[in-house]
């Protein structure tokens, strides 16, 4: 019974945790970050813990297209992530095709200002000045007199580009980040990741904060740029992580070495081989970065360091709606419920792809 | 573990150094002062006014001045609310901000922890389906439209609960800015425990536990419910840095004079003494909680070993 | 066979489960009968339904997506199947008790050792905590850690997996149960603790005096084990027989398979080691009405695609399911009866080099040589 010797006397230093006598380390803490609140637990969902095993991985990248076309039809099933997408879908169309339309039959634009200076210029929706029906504002107008359907739709517009934008940034970052750490691994990883370990507990709001309030307010486009960086720079440490994990896992599969042994460049390697197939996970993560994104926006446009007027985002005009809340309380529901129910369905699609991309789902 | 703690803290001084110098440089860099604002001063008082905060000396001796206050724990006088110490006013905020922080979290602890093991345990019922679409809901709905939505229906609407002014501690007025501040961690709780749980009761020592013979409720609080809820403890951690994001919103919705309020009115006036504070005062808190958190992890878990 | 002194009977067993791909018959029409003391072995390929099988004997399914169709599992003359879950909570654990495969998972990691083993004797004897712990430190001994009484309060982490499956033994054989489930007890472990796992359990076997239900995919596990194997295929019994004669006289084509893909030391270096051609099957996509190993059967005939086999008698305690069982079991004896004849004739040694079989690949002497 000699090769049956307990581990319990194994030393351990510093915070490296214990190894376990099959040789593998504890998987660390899970532990999302700040920024993370609105993602519908994407560590547990995507996490390193969770990077696929090498059991089915060798299957899924031989037969990667059929991976995709299962996913496609596991995500349809879904019906709540059909919900989502539909919704999704259906609230960009209108934030790009609905302005022009209302110019075209109503001749109202987000930012037109009626020349009559009627003391009540806020309109409840479905009336006009006299307070008869009339189709010409659908959700009424805002304080100033303008038409609050197409700012809730120039609100769409801006608050989905902040959030697109900011996570592609964010991607970009991250992906490079993660795939290069991982790929490099020893003390580069160690080093890359333990900048990442200290930036997640920085208190990174308030720099923000900080930043907008000293440096915005200059222009509309250069506010905009400003949200993009700075929530864009925010949001990619847990997709370094995941990209990261993925990269590990699969860095020692037979395809890359024989990459590397045919000699492929390490930076061909990465791009061409590896990205490609941690796609997965980094797909359901975007896909979640994205409401995340667009919640923090409107945080700061709500604190007034966002989007300035006559621009519009979901978080300025329920600011301005929560003046009013007294009088016209549809002024903060109607972009107030727009941004619930996009984010809602954009979690929810994400949750759908999580599931629908999570081999360990697939049977029972 | 003695030695990890002692290391976290010894780093603990170098990362608040760097978060505080990067506020002091973002505020140095940018354009403008605080006494400028609009129109130009004479020159006479503008040059008064520097010499008097010391914004005629060098930018080395400005940042070494500020680097000492920090690491004294005296951050002087607050530029916009003259005659106050920034910790005076550290000292009068926090209280509120921490009293509707913890009993925020606290609140979305019992009712996310009970919710989504609940929906575990009855996985695919209707409960579960119920609960989880809520929690998304939670999840998804800023809490600057639920906090207004509130105050409209209870306050505006019904007369039940009047739209929160900050009274004495017991008092009605806190419980719209609690239910607001704690609505999304309530739901991102309850999908963690969810999560958690599931995971555990797919293991295989559930399996053991079941094979044992103990009946359901012995197998969940002995076997499942610690494995469940580690996701939740090192959530703990990085919600309380979101808290304080919370609390800003929810203390301007309600007016409530705690710290984010402070925070955000001091970035206007571009108070620099008070920002410098909260930011400094604000890191040490959630590099604290960290620690914390890692330490009780390692207690829960007896495979971490630190 | 004999229905005297049966500890456990089980009869037409079928549990499904329900998948997005349709209804899985995991496990479809088991019958067996254990005896009091007997040991019987359940092999199979991984999906083949044996640890279905036994999940199910003390109702441990995971309830959706599995349910336990029909059938009766007897034990000590009730009906598990038949009664409320308290009272089967009652037997799990004190009289059938579960060793599983993977001892790296199976004990809770939150938990010392202690406190899992005590859990157990608490549960079912209403020991004090004094005595269930003097009662886990007894039990740790019986199994063979070393020191035990200092280590009973270590984490398993602490452990190795050999010593995590002794811990797990000696959980199972805390409450003396009359009956012990072993589901592939060896099969995460390294080959040398597994025989040391395999002994232990046999000496324990005998000095207890407990039934054993010992499920596994490898016929060298089994072979020196048990009295009774019962060979599973896609939810099926295929063969049932003594384990010396499932070893020398195999009946069924799939049987044959295994014995000749089990390596073998003597085996001659250079030649290959068999294959059964194929993979296990897709239990959801079966069609009923053909033999589900026909795919990959070398005997396999127009009939075996078209119709389902019976299940052959082909001596008193020995059936298997083939259209042609009685042809196979005649071959097997024909070959065995060669053997004997080769051993009689040439010194030994050269007796166990490969033989041509009638399936055309190489084989071995497996059977009673082996053990």
């Amino acid at each position: 019974m000699n090769e049956e010797r307990p581990v319990s006397d194994r030393e351990t230093s510093g915070t490296e945790p214990a190894v376990t006598p099959l040789g593998t380390p504890p998987e660390p803490p899970v532990r999302p970050r700040a920024g993370d609140i609105l993602h519908t637990s994407p560590e547990l969902a995507v996490g390193e813990g969770d990077v696929r095993g090498a059991e089915g991985g060798d299957d899924e990248i031989l037969a990667g297209t059929s991976l995709w076309k299962d996913a496609w039809k596991r995500l349809l099933r879904n019906k709540l992530a059909v919900f989502g997408m539909v919704v999704v879908g259906f609230i960009i169309l209108a934030s790009l095709l609905g302005p022009p339309i209302i110019r075209w039959t109503t001749g109202y634009t987000y930012d037109f200002i009626p020349p009559d200076t009627a003391l009540n210029k806020a309109f409840a929706p479905f009336q006009d000045p006299q307070g008869n029906f009339s189709w010409t504002h659908p959700m009424g107008t805002d304080a100033a007199g303008r038409d609050l359907l197409a700012r809730v739709l120039i609100g769409g517009r801006i608050s989905l580009m902040v959030g697109i934008i900011s996570t592609i940034v964010s991607l970009i970052i991250g992906v490079t980040y993660g795939a290069t750490a991982g790929y490099l691994g020893g003390k580069v990883d160690a080093v890359l990741m333990r900048i990442v370990d200290v930036l997640y507990s920085l208190p990174y709001m308030m720099i923000i904060i900080v930043l907008l309030a000293f440096f915005g307010g200059r222009s509309p486009m250069g506010q905009l740029v400003l949200l993009f960086i700075a929530l864009g720079a925010v949001s990619w440490l847990t997709m370094a992580r995941i990209v990261r994990g993925q990269v590990i896992s699969l860095k020692n599969q037979e395809f890359v070495l024989a990459a590397r042994a045919t000699g492929v460049s390490t930076a061909k390697i990465i791009f061409k081989h590896l990205v490609p197939n941690a796609l997965g996970p980094v797909i359901v993560y975007a896909t979640l970065t994205i409401p995340s994104v667009m919640l923090q926006e409107a945080f700061l446009s709500f604190l007034g360091l966002g989007v300035q007027a006559p621009l519009a985002s979901w978080g300025s005009l329920a600011s301005e709606g929560i003046q009013n809340i007294a009088i016209f309380p549809w002024q903060l529901i109607f972009p107030g419920v727009t941004m619930a129910l996009t984010l809602f369905s954009l979690n929810f699609l994400g949750d759908g792809l999580r599931d629908a991309l999570d081999p360990q789902m697939r049977k029972f | 573990m003695f030695k990890f703690i002692i290391r976290r803290l010894l780093i603990l001084i170098p990362m608040v150094l760097i978060v505080v110098t990067l506020t002091w440089g973002l505020i140095r860099l940018a354009p403008g002062n605080f006494y400028t604002g609009e129109k130009r001063l004479p020159p006479a008082i503008e040059k008064n006014i520097r010499a008097k905060y010391g914004l005629d000396q060098p930018w080395y001796v400005q940042y070494g001045r500020m680097i000492g206050n920090v690491l004294r724990g005296d951050f002087g006088d607050s530029l916009t609310y003259p005659g106050q110490s920034v910790n005076s006013i550290l000292a009068r905020t926090l209280p509120v901000s921490a009293t509707l922080g913890i009993l925020a979290y606290l609140l979305a602890l019992i009712v996310g922890v009970t919710t989504g093991t609940i929906a575990a345990l009855r996985q695919n019922s209707k409960y579960d389906y119920a609960s989880m679409a809520i929690a998304m809901l939670g999840i998804s709905l800023p809490n600057f439209v639920l906090g207004p939505l509130l105050v409209l229906v209870f306050s505006l609407s019904l007369y039940w609960l009047p739209p929160a002014r900050w009274g004495t501690f017991p008092s009605v007025n806190i419980i719209l800015p609690v239910i607001t501040l704690s609505a999304i961690y309530m739901a991102y709780i309850a999908r963690l425990t969810r999560a958690g749980m599931l995971e555990v009761l797919r293991a295989d020592y559930v399996r053991t536990a079941r094979a044992k013979g103990l009946n359901e409720r012995q197998v969940v609080f002995r076997h499942v419910l610690r494995g469940g809820l580690l996701p939740v403890v090192s959530f703990t951690g990085p919600a309380l840095a979101i808290l304080i994001t919370g609390t800003v919103v929810v203390e301007r919705i309600f007016a409530l004079p705690g710290l984010g309020n402070y925070f955000i009115n001091a970035n206007f006036a571009r108070d620099e003494p008070l920002i410098i504070g909260i930011v400094a005062f604000i890191s040490i808190i959630i590099l604290i909680f960290n620690l914390l958190v890692d330490i009780a992890y390692g207690f829960i878990d007896p495979r971490i070993r630190y | 066979m004999s229905h005297n002194g049966n500890l456990l009977s089980v009869k037409d067993l079928r549990t499904y489960f329900q998948t997005e791909d349709g209804t899985v018959r995991a496990v479809d029409g088991i019958s067996f009968d254990l005896e009091r003391g007997e040991t019987l072995g359940i092999v199979g390929e991984s999906g083949s339904g044996k640890s279905v099988t036994n999940l199910s004997i003390i109702r441990l399914i995971p309830e959706p997506p599995g349910k336990i169709v029909s059938g009766e599992v007897v034990f000590e003359g009730q009906d598990i199947l038949a009664l409320a879950p308290d009272e089967v909570r009652k037997i799990r654990g004190n009289d059938i008790a579960m060793i599983f495969q993977d001892p790296m998972t199976s004990l809770n990691p939150f938990m010392r050792i202690s406190k899992q083993l005590m859990e157990i004797t608490q549960l079912h004897r209403g020991y004090s905590k004094d005595q269930a712990y003097e009662h886990a430190v007894k039990m740790l001994e019986m199994v063979g850690i070393p020191e035990a009484r200092s280590r009973v309060d270590s984490y398993p982490h602490e452990f190795s997996g050999g010593m995590r499956q002794r811990v797990m033994i000696a959980m199972a054989l805390s409450c003396e149960p009359k009956l012990l489930i072993a589901d592939e007890p060896t099969t995460a472990l390294d080959v040398t603790i597994q025989a040391q796992i395999l002994e232990l359990i046999k000496k324990l076997r005998e000095e207890t005096g407990t039934s054993v239900i010992l499920i596994t995919h490898d016929l060298g596990v089994v072979a020196g084990m048990t009295d009774h194997i019962i060979v599973m295929y896609a939810g099926k019994v295929f063969e049932q027989a003594p384990t010396r004669e499932l070893f020398a006289t195999p009946g069924n084509p799939y049987t044959k398979g295994l014995l000749k893909s089990v390596p073998d030391p003597a085996h001659e270096a250079g030649t290959e080691l068999y294959q059964i051609p194929g993979l296990p099957p897709d239990v959801a996509h079966l069609p009923p009405e053909q033999c589900p190993f026909a795919p990959r059967c070398y005997r396999a005939e127009d009939i075996c695609r078209r119709q389902f086999p019976p299940f052959v008698q082909l001596n008193a305690e020995h059936f298997s399911l083939c259209h042609f069982a009685e042809e196979v079991f005649a071959q097997s004896r024909d070959e065995r009866a060669a053997r004997e004849a080769a051993r009689e004739e040439t010194p030994q040694g050269i007796a166990d080099a490969p033989q041509i079989d009638a399936a055309g690949g190489s084989t071995q002497t497996q059977g009673e040589g082996s053990r």
